[in-house]
């Protein structure tokens, strides 16, 4: 199946607009209710790759009977090849500013946190500049939320929703288990909202314009634009806004160095896609129109005929077997062995029928790990290793 | 109420209550999911994904101990995906673990052996990560050997110490592979804040927490036709015993154990809880000269309230990280030192035996004794006091290897000069036992009367419950003790580290008046000691008590001032309790430690 549908730009996110004040003060002027409504059918989805529909969390927040709730946003941007949410917060700050504090009014929090990566550390004056502009503003309109920066301190899993919280509250960065989600008791084991960097600038995007204008954007089931950051064999790497739901195929034709072998989709725990499969695959979220279609935090990787497809997954997994954050044993035990597994059948050492035991453990790691680090691992895994065999043993 | 929830586990039907783990509900409808980072003590943490099982409609296998109950779930604990997906998990445990299981202290013991064993992973071809990692095994603390090559990173361990002990002194270091249990800035065990109490080893599934073993020493003593080899046995391990040798928790066998020890070939097999006794008569004689120099003289140096000195994991503990409360610890040694200083002393000159010749070995349910046995100011007999201590566990392994076969030995008695006890000397093994033998004799001893408790049973500080308090009124004494008379004596009872630690604290907010507090630092008191057989739960600590007091309830004799050998031993021997000779041998001083 071919997908139909074209590249297409979208100019929101960075569009410095420099009304942040009428969008707050319109946005609170709303009930919270009308403000989840607006949300629910944007149909907006996470952006930072798992895709919940952002609405819902909101709501599910909002419903809780508590009188302390969080707001955090995630900027612990760490997946390889993503690099958008530096761009936001540089950028555009007081979008995101003003997204949380929407959030804390329609949730009811007074505290919003920027998780930071701990290598952003260069946003801090800056981004501290616009909070005390912000902070400012808030009094003044008597709007009761202050936002603070807790810093990341440069751990990968940290970004996955709960071990950042329990990395905040000043354990070890480990996710914990799941229910109870963040909704309901997150941060402090208060409800708490935890939403990407982008996710925000785009709630921004629709309580300035309507939902309309967003959900016109993009096709079924993955609705709006997104950033999507662009890099390796490509003559023209950095970020673009695109909206969803373009073929891979036409992706390529843009991006691509006329020698494209393969496109891996959404970082090392994204999917590689071969040239064959470039014209059938779509990047959105899955649905049943859309054929194959690749979710993305939004890290497109390209790769030329030059590349080896082995050192690419070796890249990758050393990544995950240094990342994992070893609570789990598929995950601590798995990656390790996906690792040296594959290195052996390299070398000789196993046959390539191990592959396919490698492939069944990514298959259990799939179902059993705790987190989805561990259950994405199996994603560049299985992608690579089916479509480029060949390259994994010779 | 809230309502029940409803749901089907392998097609059976269930009802539980709401919050109710889908291991749990499994358990209640007769299904049995295997466990390895679970455990009944300990928070839940989810981590070893061996208790997976198949949700209906879920794409990914959810962890059985975390699962909450949802009404209408369909759970498959056999599926094919479910067998799959464990038995790769096992295999990948086996693969970091050094499962030299013939050469392991924990073969026929070990959690993972045994899930190996049931699920039958005949075919482990994948690589042998541990033959790839840098590990280090830490033999340095007389106490705990811990081997890392068969860590499977379960963190009980540092849930243990955490959660029932407060102490934190392993925890989790690094990430990814490299994810390890260690302590503070990786030092061994030995030098570090751990009270050596051995709850970790306790709760650990596999060979990487174990005691350090001295049952090869002992058998070279007892072999050693020159040496004449003395045993003492506490009170928590005759009632823990049997559950190494077929028996099930809570059984009682004190003959056997004592008939046991003899066919082992010890020259006497003597008993713990007659030093018990003697610690009462020690300790509740400096409890009322510690009242008196407070509530008469005045005297300042003096403190209250007066501390519990019997566990050394305890002692470690305050020496760690109370050391400003030293002076309020009992100065009495512990049980097992003032046999093992009176051995070579008292029992060497009634028996006209060298001192020299003579191996003293104790064996506690306990690994914190080890390390107290080891203390540089445990030599007041002019040798080492106590030379070997052996854990429960290490007795019944001694016992198999003898060949005996334990549950057909008949009852034999403890021998004389140091065998004999009461009841107050065998409660010493259940948390609160001190406190109440303690009080069985002191309030005799002031008033002439029996302490007020039906039966001489001090039923308020029994129990589980982590602190216990206890207020004592004592009236009309004898003209000796008139300037007690109206005191409401004010006890209380913890158990287990965390608790010592709330104790603490609110005896240094200075609010609690209280006057003797008794300290244990395992859960249950020494009947759920680090020495003691595993696997442990509440349950079975609840077992063990109700035996330790069954064990009580028989005994003709009862307050430690009656034991006939304890008269003896001061008629003959000590004079009286605080006498010159017996601060010098049943007396110490513990000194403050680093608490980093």
């Amino acid at each position: 199946m071919t997908i139909s549908y074209q590249l297409k730009r979208a100019d929101f996110i960075f569009k410095n607009e420099n009304d942040w004040e009428d969008v707050l003060n319109k946005s609170i002027s709303c009930s919270a209710t009308e403000l989840i409504n607006e949300l629910i059918s944007s149909e907006l989805k996470g952006r930072g790759g798992a895709g919940f529909p952002t609405g819902l969390k909101w709501k599910l927040a909002a419903e809780v009977d508590e009188p302390t709730k969080y707001v955090i946003c995630n900027a612990d941007e760490g997946e390889p090849g993503t690099f958008k949410d530096r761009e936001i917060l540089t950028m555009v700050p007081f979008k995101v500013l003003t997204a949380m504090a929407v959030c804390g009014y329609v949730i009811g929090a007074k505290d919003g946190y920027i998780y930071l990566r701990g290598e952003y550390l260069f946003l801090l004056p800056e981004l501290n500049k616009a909070i005390r502009e912000f902070e400012y503003y808030c009094d003044e309109i008597k709007l009761d939320f202050r936002i603070h920066i807790f810093m990341g301190s440069g751990a990968y899993i940290c970004g996955e929703e709960t071990a950042l919280i329990e990395s905040m509250e000043g354990k070890r960065g480990e996710p914990r288990n799941k229910p109870p989600f963040p909704s309901n008791s997150g941060y402090m084991n208060k409800p708490t909202v935890i939403n990407n960097v982008e996710t925000l600038a785009h709630t921004y995007t629709i309580f300035k314009y309507g939902a309309k204008r967003f959900y016109d954007l993009g096709v079924q089931y993955s609705r709006g634009s997104k950033l999507f950051s662009v890099s390796g064999d490509t003559p023209k790497p950095g970020i673009y806004e695109l909206e969803l739901g373009m073929s891979l195929a036409d992706f390529v034709e843009e991006f691509g160095d006329g020698d494209t072998k393969a496109v891996q989709v959404g970082g090392a725990s994204g999917f590689l896609v071969p040239r064959k499969r470039f014209a059938e695959t779509a990047i959105g979220f899955q649905g049943k129109l859309t054929g194959i279609s690749l979710p993305t935090g939004g890290s497109m990787m390209l790769f030329n005929s030059s590349r080896s497809m082995f050192n690419v997954l070796d890249n990758y997994l050393e990544f995950f077997r240094e990342e994992s954050c070893g609570q789990c044993t598929p995950c601590r035990v798995g990656c390790q062995q996906l690792l040296m597994g594959i290195k052996a059948v390299k070398r000789g050492e196993k046959n390539a029928r191990y592959l396919d035991k490698l492939l069944r453990l990514t298959e259990t790691m799939k179902l059993t790990a705790k987190c989805g680090l561990g259950q994405s691992v199996a994603n560049s895994f299985s992608s690579i290793v089916e479509n480029f065999r060949e390259e994994m043993i010779y | 109420m809230a309502k029940k929830i409803k749901l089907s586990i392998n097609g059976i039907f269930v009802t539980v209550e709401p919050g109710t783990t889908i291991l749990d509900a499994a358990r209640q409808a007769g299904v049995i999911i295997p466990t390895l980072c679970y455990h009944k003590d300990l928070c839940i943490a989810g981590n070893c994904r061996v208790c997976v099982v198949e949700i209906a409609g879920q794409k990914r296998l959810a962890a059985a101990c975390a699962t909450p109950c949802e009404e209408e779930m369909e759970i498959f604990t056999n599926s094919l995906n479910v067998l799959n997906s464990r038995k790769q998990i096992i295999e990948l445990l086996l693969s970091e673990h050094n499962a030299d299981c013939t050469s392991c202290f924990k073969n026929g013991s070990c959690e993972l052996q045994k899930l190996a064993s049931d699920y039958k992973i005949l075919k482990q071809d994948f690589i042998r990560l541990v033959l790839f990692m840098n590990y280090s095994i830490d033999k340095y603390s007389p106490s705990i050997i811990k081997d890392d090559s068969k860590c499977i990173r379960c963190q009980r361990c540092v849930r243990t110490c955490a959660e029932l002990q407060g102490i934190n002194a392993l925890t989790v270091a690094y990430k990814g592979d490299e994810m390890k249990i260690t302590t503070f800035f990786e030092k061994p065990i030995n030098n570090v804040v751990c009270s050596t109490c051995g709850q970790c080893i306790n709760h650990c599934p596999t060979g990487a927490l174990v005691e350090k073993n001295y049952i090869e020493k002992v058998w070279d003593a007892i072999s050693d036709k020159t040496k004449h080899v003395v045993v003492q046995t506490a009170p928590a391990v005759r009632i823990g015993l049997g559950e190494e040798l077929g028996f099930g928790p809570g059984a009682r066998v004190t003959g056997k154990m004592v008939a046991a020890l003899k066919r082992l070939g010890f020259d006497a097999v003597m008993d713990t809880d007659f030093t018990a006794d003697l610690t009462i008569m020690e300790e509740g004689t400096e409890l009322l000269s510690r009242l008196k120099s407070v509530l008469v003289d005045n005297n300042p140096e003096c403190k209250l309230p007066m501390l519990t000195s019997c566990s050394p994991g305890w002692i470690k503990y305050i020496e760690h990280l109370f050391p400003e409360y030293l002076d309020h610890l009992s100065t009495c040694k512990s049980p097992q030192q003032m046999f093992g200083v009176l051995a070579k002393t008292y029992y060497a000159k009634a028996r006209n035996l060298d001192p020299e010749t003579i191996v003293s070995v104790s064996v506690m349910p306990c690994t914190a004794k080890k390390f107290e046995a080891n203390r540089p100011e445990m030599h007041d007999s002019g040798y080492r006091d106590v030379d070997y201590v052996l854990t429960t566990r290490e007795l019944a392994i001694m016992i198999k290897q003898a060949g005996l076969d334990f549950q057909k030995l008949e009852d034999m008695h403890f021998d004389r000069l140091m065998g004999e006890s009461t009841g107050a000397g065998v409660i010493f093994g259940a948390t609160g036992g001190v406190m109440e033998a303690a009080l069985r004799t002191v309030y005799e001893l002031v008033t002439g009367r029996d302490v007020p408790f039906e039966n001489l049973d001090i039923v308020p500080v029994r129990g589980m419950e982590g602190v216990r308090e206890i207020t004592v009124k004592i009236e009309n004494p004898l003209e000796e003790w008139a300037f007690l008379d109206g005191i409401e004596l004010k006890c209380a009872v913890a158990h287990g580290l965390i608790n010592a630690q709330k104790i603490m604290e609110s005896i240094r907010s200075g609010e609690t008046g209280y006057h003797f507090v008794e300290v244990m630092a395992c859960p249950g008191g020494c009947l759920g000691g680090g020495g003691q057989p595993i696997p442990t739960s509440p349950e079975i600590r609840r077992k063990r008590a109700e035996a330790i007091y069954a064990e009580d309830a028989a005994m003709a004799l009862r307050k430690s001032h009656q034991n006939p050998e304890i008269i003896k031993i001061y008629k003959d021997f000590l004079d009286y309790p605080m006498s010159e000779k017996s601060h010098r041998l049943l007396h110490t001083h513990y000194l403050a430690r680093e608490r980093y």
